[in-house]
């Protein structure tokens, strides 16, 4: 870990709100991420886990500025100490930050493939982009194919190719490695280690925890719109002894290969968040202020955490 | 009553390459058949061929020795990876569900549904809690197979031992049969009584 060094990315209070129509005229604002801390230093890569809904892909959409019109963001975002505009965003967005989208249908379909990871740049990239997709496992005639010809990993390994192809300091990956085998699975994210050890910094949003704990320097846990712990993915290696918040806990539970235990009750829905803690109703450890007032984010055992109890 | 694939072959186009190639299976009642595979190796197509949504070019599918009811509701349930293209987005989840067997309260419970969410649209559910649904529905037709394809792999941790601890405990007060497609060999040691690897396992 680099804590000394300069944060090339900082959110703090960052909340996401969404304004839509109730009955008639009426609008109402719903709250999708409120008060979220994470920050991304050079040549890290770091990992956000966390339950579905959470707004994990809405963290990578308020950074790249992506979000919908109706979206409200308020807080802070700084990319190299310089805060985040939106003028910034455009400028820096697909060749500072690039992003691996999480869902196939941001292939272009009438496009085939080869021409689609080639992107804008002149002269085309394309001897590098061949490279990318030998190490990426793609035949050669994929160049050729496209997207509704490829299966689903071949897709993601396409995207993943763009966001490689473009060189920039801060990969967001949202989910890239559903439907490719472990070994491709692996090989793309090793590219990304490679990518941080060179000092370029991933974003690498996932749920398959096990996949990771091994590539990541850190993991921030989600949960209902918030950053409920960062902790040094050595911690998850250690098991929940070593984690700080009750839902990280419970999520390392709930792993096949230590548990299989499910924490009861759901995860609250924006727009009907508890008032305090989000986490409260389904804590073991809550007591009455729990329920009355959002913990603070406080620093124990170097990592973050946002729980009274936290030891 | 075994389900079973004997010496299956299929191809999506008449001129493309055999996707699955006298390939045979067999999942007993009771029992939970892993099935791991990488990509590309026909996972997703031989549970649309068990589950009767594909028939096969050459070989048979069979229930009991017999080929499946073509007539009925099929005792072969498929669970499909995403739940959101599984369910009308017209209905709200009480058709959803009552279109497969009468609703009680004790079951409900069981099956990890809150009720105010009978009354809501599949957008208005989360994709593990929709999942619910689909596993609801599919429990709810009396079926003696259950075929899950990825369902879990969308979903975070708690969320997938919740819809797991759900399925195995249905099927095992039921004696069903489980195929459960998964890339997670974790999750497949988990669960699973026998572990099959397509890829390891040469077509014969």
């Amino acid at each position: 870990m680099t804590q000394e060094k300069e944060a090339l990315l900082e959110i703090r209070d960052l909340s996401v709100s969404f304004r839509r129509y109730g009955r008639g005229l009426g609008q109402t604002e719903l709250n999708v991420i409120s008060d979220l801390h994470l920050t991304v230093f050079p040549g890290e890569v770091v990992a956000i886990a966390g339950s579905s809904g959470s707004g994990k892909s809405l963290l990578a959409a308020a950074v790249l500025g992506i979000l919908p019109g109706n979206a409200a963001v308020r807080g802070h975002m700084r990319y190299r100490g310089r805060e985040l505009s939106a003028e910034r965003q455009r400028e820096l967005r697909g060749t500072e930050i690039a992003l691996v989208p999480q869902s196939v249908a941001f292939l272009d379909p009438l496009m085939k493939v080869g021409r689609q990871a080639d992107g804008h740049r002149k002269p085309y990239p394309t001897g590098k982009r061949r490279a990318l997709f030998r190490r990426l496992g793609l035949p050669e005639e994929t160049e050729r194919l496209y997207p509704f010809q490829l299966s689903g990993g071949m897709a993601r390994r396409v995207l993943v190719s763009t966001a490689l192809l473009a060189g920039a300091a801060l990969i967001i990956a949202d989910e890239p490695t559903p439907g490719m085998s472990l070994e491709q699975a692996l090989e793309a994210l090793s590219m990304f280690r490679e990518m941080a050890n060179e000092g370029k910094s991933v974003l690498l949003i996932t749920h398959d925890i096990d996949l990771a704990l091994a590539f990541a320097d850190r993991v921030a846990v989600f949960y209902a719109g918030t950053t409920v712990e960062t902790a040094p993915a050595a911690d998850f290696r250690r098991g929940p002894e070593a984690l700080r918040h009750p839902y990280s806990r419970a999520l390392w539970r709930a792993l096949p290969q230590n548990g299989f235990q499910p924490a009861g009750g759901f995860q609250p829905y924006a727009g009907n968040l508890p008032k305090g803690c989000p986490f409260a109703p389904r804590c073991p450890l809550r007591t009455a202020e729990c329920e009355e007032k959002m913990p603070p984010v406080t620093r124990v055992r170097g990592g973050e955490v946002r729980c009274r109890h936290a030891t | 009553m075994p389900l079973e694939a004997r010496n299956v072959f299929f191809r999506y186009h008449r001129k493309s390459p055999w996707v699955l190639e006298n390939r045979s299976l067999t999942v007993g009642r009771g029992e939970r058949l892993a099935l791991l595979a990488p990509s590309g190796y026909g996972k997703t197509t031989l549970a649309l061929l068990l589950a009767g949504y594909l028939q096969p070019a050459r070989g048979e599918i069979l229930w009991d020795g017999k080929p499946l009811p073509a007539k009925g509701v099929c005792p072969v349930q498929l669970i499909w990876q995403h739940p959101e293209k599984a369910v009308n987005p017209r209905w709200r989840l009480r058709k959803v569900l009552e279109e497969s067997g009468r609703l009680t309260e004790d079951r409900l419970a069981s099956f990890g549904i809150e009720r105010a969410w009978l009354d809501r649209f599949p957008r208005e559910l989360s994709g593990g809690e929709l999942q619910r649904f689909c596993v609801a529905r599919a429990l709810l037709s009396g079926a003696e197979y259950l075929i899950c394809d990825e369902i879990s792999a969308m979903l975070d941790a708690i969320t997938q031992a919740q819809l797991w601890n759900v399925v195995l405990e249905e099927a095992e007060k039921r004696e069903m049969g489980l195929l459960v497609v998964t890339h997670n060999r974790r999750l497949a040691e988990r669960i699973a009584s026998r572990v099959v690897d397509l890829s390891e396992e040469p077509a014969q």
